[in-house]
């Protein structure tokens, strides 16, 4: 049955109702533009996943409790009072107060669970573009770009006609379709991205204020690095929510490839750590694995992120600020779905289709939150840092005794944790293993104490893992397509992907030896059904990768 | 656009809750009453109607007092506005014939009181008549079209007119695409689907839900009961008396021995998977 052959138009469309795109609605409706959100998710937070925690920088022009009354009462967790940095050698641990680095600008910074947090954000979005002629649709997947005369006008949807806008705001996460649909982003190089796995470990209030000598008030932040995760670049987190904790760890996914290293296993190694006895306890309750990449804002926040009406806000555009023991993704995308709004408004009534988004790149830089994403001093720094010899000089002596006794002396402890918080120092660290794992590790066995805590905890296998997560199979309609099986071509995914191993059959990716007219090959092959929709695979295997529909795949029940 | 969205209680007949005695006879009294699973799909159809196009819904059933509930689980799906109850103790025991008769009054009764219908929704038949009868007979008391067998629904109120698409079932299946006047009686197939590809649509829905949420604590409020005086009808043509048809007995189907001769293997049993696939070999290659 036909209804009328016109498009549907609304002044505004919002794809994704995370917190970018959650404050580009919010804000959009202040101006009383009629928008529209389309969420792929049955309910927002169901596809999100962060590490989680929220900040309110004192210098950016908005934060998440500027655009939503009650945020932190309503949906955050505790907020973050105890900042700190573990450096492991082996056993042996050292630890530093990073508290005045987290709270440079910063007002105040939160722990979150996505479900709860972006459900809450959803609800209040609703009702504020409701006033104005709008509203938020859940399982609704936005799949591409509608053009006429090769020129942005609008989106098309699995389960909608198609639509069209005077702006497009493409908040739809860190595998943006519409952001690759406009070549803006692409999903081609693994240097550019991190990979974070996490699982939220069920404690009771009173047992996380015993444990981490917290008020019901307060919570911590811990990070670790070092030789804990062997030579894998990147580190591991724990946060303190309500009742949970969330344990994760986040790595250079080329560093993942190159180490053919399992996610789970990284996340397994600091879960067992004995640094972490005496906070887990023995009873260990794991109540969600999750993962999700995460884009290297040093390297692909784009500069100027719009295309005709179209503009890339949060994970979309790159705008996740990820520099050493710096981890800041969502208060930028709520920066920057504000100000794409305000661009809106601005520029509303010009002819010229790319008047908002020109409008918005500028307004990126001048907040200064362009800045902060991808700082001119890293791009200098990065060209040394990634001058394998230089690294290896640094790494050489750092290794021999000379270099261990000058980081190990006591005046260099104290130089240390200064260095450590110096924001300014932070932000040229290059992503070589000497930032990651060989300082870390000489400090710890110079200056750490040897840990004696029994570890019992035993995490969960893959397949248990797999097994207590909620999904809405789309059968027979497999939203990933594995173009080359060769093992060269798409064999890293059986390692990277976080919910594949190697020997394991139950995984999204298997390899398997064929024999062939006498010949043996190995190769790849893919089942969906376990995926968790994080995007590793399009970038270390060769696939065509879409998301599920609406509604669809995986559902997160804390994120 | 008014619609009616006609329903009934049935037992529930899922598992777990369907209570049997020990001659196979159902328990009425220990199973509880629920809507009837087909007229699900005439709930939709209504409510896929007013998204579409605005309007009233109401909800109407025929059944003892008790029935409140079905007609709530009714205005709950439907995001209906108000339901109306026909109970009486003289409404006891009709076939589908004197319900015919009872609903048609109903209808009638609606119109003098409350507004002028442009479409009636029924359900394809019930899960404990199973006759299919009730819907084609209320519009034939009515003197109104009716379209069976509904999968897709589309309605033009400028010319008053209904298009729908009908799954009509044979050694080939057809789908027959009708027109009808309104006002029209609709019955829907178990296979209708409700289509919102459009996001005003999907707003509308989302709205009415919340709406609905808002007003299903003082539910009572949204009935109306009518009796047979207030309806106007002879007690010697509706209830047992003006049923020409009544169920004599009910049998049960003895169920078929289920018993079949298997041989448990064991997987690494090698010596007894071999006999297995000499078992199967004739099949595999395709002998008789």
């Amino acid at each position: 049955m036909s209804d009328e052959s016109e498009y549907e138009h609304y002044e505004a469309i919002v794809v994704g109702c995370g917190p970018g795109g959650a404050a580009a609605a919010a804000r959009l409706a202040d101006h009383g533009v009629e928008t529209l959100v389309l969420e792929r998710g049955t309910k927002s937070g169901s596809k999100n996943v962060s590490g989680g925690l929220i900040y309110a920088e004192e210098s950016a022009p908005y934060t998440v409790d500027d655009l939503f009354d009650g945020f932190r009462e309503e949906a955050a967790e505790r907020p973050v009072t105890d900042y700190r940095i573990h450096n492991v050698a082996g056993n042996s641990v050292k630890t530093y107060d990073l508290t005045d680095l987290h709270e440079h600008d910063t007002d105040w910074c939160d722990a979150v669970l996505r479900r709860r947090m972006d459900s809450w954000l959803e609800d209040q979005v609703h009702e504020k573009t409701s006033e104005t002629g709008g509203g938020v649709l859940t399982d609704v997947r936005v799949n591409g770009l509608l053009r006429e005369d090769g020129e942005i006008v609008g989106v098309t949807c699995d389960e909608l006609d198609p639509i069209t806008a005077d702006l497009v705001v493409a908040a739809d996460g860190v595998n943006s379709e519409l952001a690759r649909d406009a070549g803006l982003m692409d999903w081609e190089e693994p240097d550019e991205w991190f990979q974070g796995v996490k699982a939220v470990v069920d404690m009771d209030p009173d047992v996380i204020d015993d444990r981490f000598d917290l008020e019901p008030d307060e919570g911590v932040a811990h990070l670790f690095s070092g030789d804990l995760f062997s030579d894998v670049r990147g580190g591991g987190f724990l946060y303190t929510n309500e009742d949970s904790l969330s344990i994760g760890t986040v790595f250079h996914l080329d560093s993942l490839v190159e180490q053919q290293a399992e996610p789970h296993q990284l996340l397994d190694a600091l879960l067992t750590h004995p640094l972490l006895a005496t906070w887990l306890g023995d009873e260990y309750d794991e109540r969600e694995y999750a993962a999700k990449l995460v884009p290297d804002s040093k390297k692909v926040a784009h500069r100027e992120p719009y295309e005709d009406r179209l503009v890339l806000v949060g994970d979309a555009g790159g705008q996740m600020q990820a520099q050493g023991p710096i981890i800041k993704g969502m208060n930028h995308a709520v920066t920057a779905g504000a100000l794409a709004a305000d661009a809106f408004a601005v520029t509303k009534g010009n002819a010229d289709p790319a008047a908002a988004g020109r409008r918005y790149a500028k307004m990126l830089e001048d907040s200064g939150t362009m800045d902060k994403l991808r700082p001119r001093r890293y791009d200098v720094a990065r060209a040394v840092g990634e001058r394998d010899l230089v690294t290896n000089v640094v790494d050489t002596v750092l290794e021999s005794p000379i270099g261990s006794v000058a980081v190990g002396n006591p005046i260099s402890n104290r130089l240390l944790q200064r260095a450590y918080n110096s924001p300014f120092l932070v932000s040229m660290l290059p992503d070589t293993s000497t930032g990651y794992v060989t300082l870390p590790s000489v400090i710890g066995e110079t200056h750490g104490k040897t840990i004696h805590w029994e570890n019992e905890i035993e995490p969960p296998s893959l397949e248990e893992r797999i097994g207590d997560l909620t999904y809405d199979t789309d059968v027979g309609n497999p939203h990933i397509e594995l173009l080359d099986e060769s093992f060269d071509a798409s064999g890293a995914a059986v390692y990277a992907c976080p919910v594949s191993a190697e020997e394991f059959g139950g995984g999204c990716y298997r390899s398997e030896t064929v024999q062939t007219n006498g010949t043996e090959e190995t190769l790849v092959s893919l089942d969906t059904q376990p995926c968790v929709e994080c995007g590793t695979c399009a970038i270390v295997a060769d696939t065509e990768w879409e998301h599920p529909r609406g509604g669809k795949g995986v559902e997160y029940r804390e994120g | 656009m008014r619609s009616i969205a006609l329903t009934k209680g049935v037992p529930d007949f899922s598992e777990g809750a369907v209570s049997f005695n020990e001659e196979g006879h159902l328990e009425r009294g220990k199973t509880p009453t629920v809507m009837n699973p087909n007229d699900a799909f005439a709930l939709e159809a209504a409510l896929q109607t007013r998204v579409r196009h605005g309007g009233h819904v109401s909800a109407m059933s025929m059944g003892p007092p008790g029935y409140a509930s079905v007609l709530e689980e009714a205005m709950e799906s439907v995001y209906a506005d108000d339901t109306y109850l026909l109970s009486d103790r003289e409404l006891a025991a009709s076939d589908t014939w004197a319900t015919a008769i009872t609903l048609s009054a109903g209808l009638e009764k609606y119109q003098e009181e409350v507004g002028d219908i442009d479409l009636v929704f029924a359900g394809f038949k019930t899960a404990d008549g199973e006759t299919g009868q009730t819907g084609p007979q209320t519009s034939w008391a009515m003197d109104w079209p009716i379209v069976t067998h509904v999968i897709a629904l589309d309605i033009d109120p400028d010319e008053r007119i209904l298009r729908a698409k009908r799954l009509v079932e044979g050694d080939v299946d057809e789908i027959e695409t009708v027109e009808a006047p309104l006002p029209c009686f609709v019955v829907t197939d178990p296979e209708f689907e409700p289509r919102y590809r459009k996001a005003s649509h999907r707003l509308t829905h989302k709205r009415l839900r919340a709406e609905t949420q808002r007003r299903a604590d003082d539910h009572e409020e949204q009935l109306t009961t009518w009796d047979h005086e207030a309806l106007n009808l002879d007690p010697d043509y509706i209830g047992l008396d003006g049923s020409p048809t009544i169920v004599s007995s009910v049998d049960p189907i003895p169920k078929a021995p289920s018993e079949r001769e298997a041989t448990m293997i064991d997987f690494d049993d090698g010596e007894a998977m071999g006999e297995v696939l000499e078992e199967m070999q004739p099949y595999a290659a395709g002998g008789d």
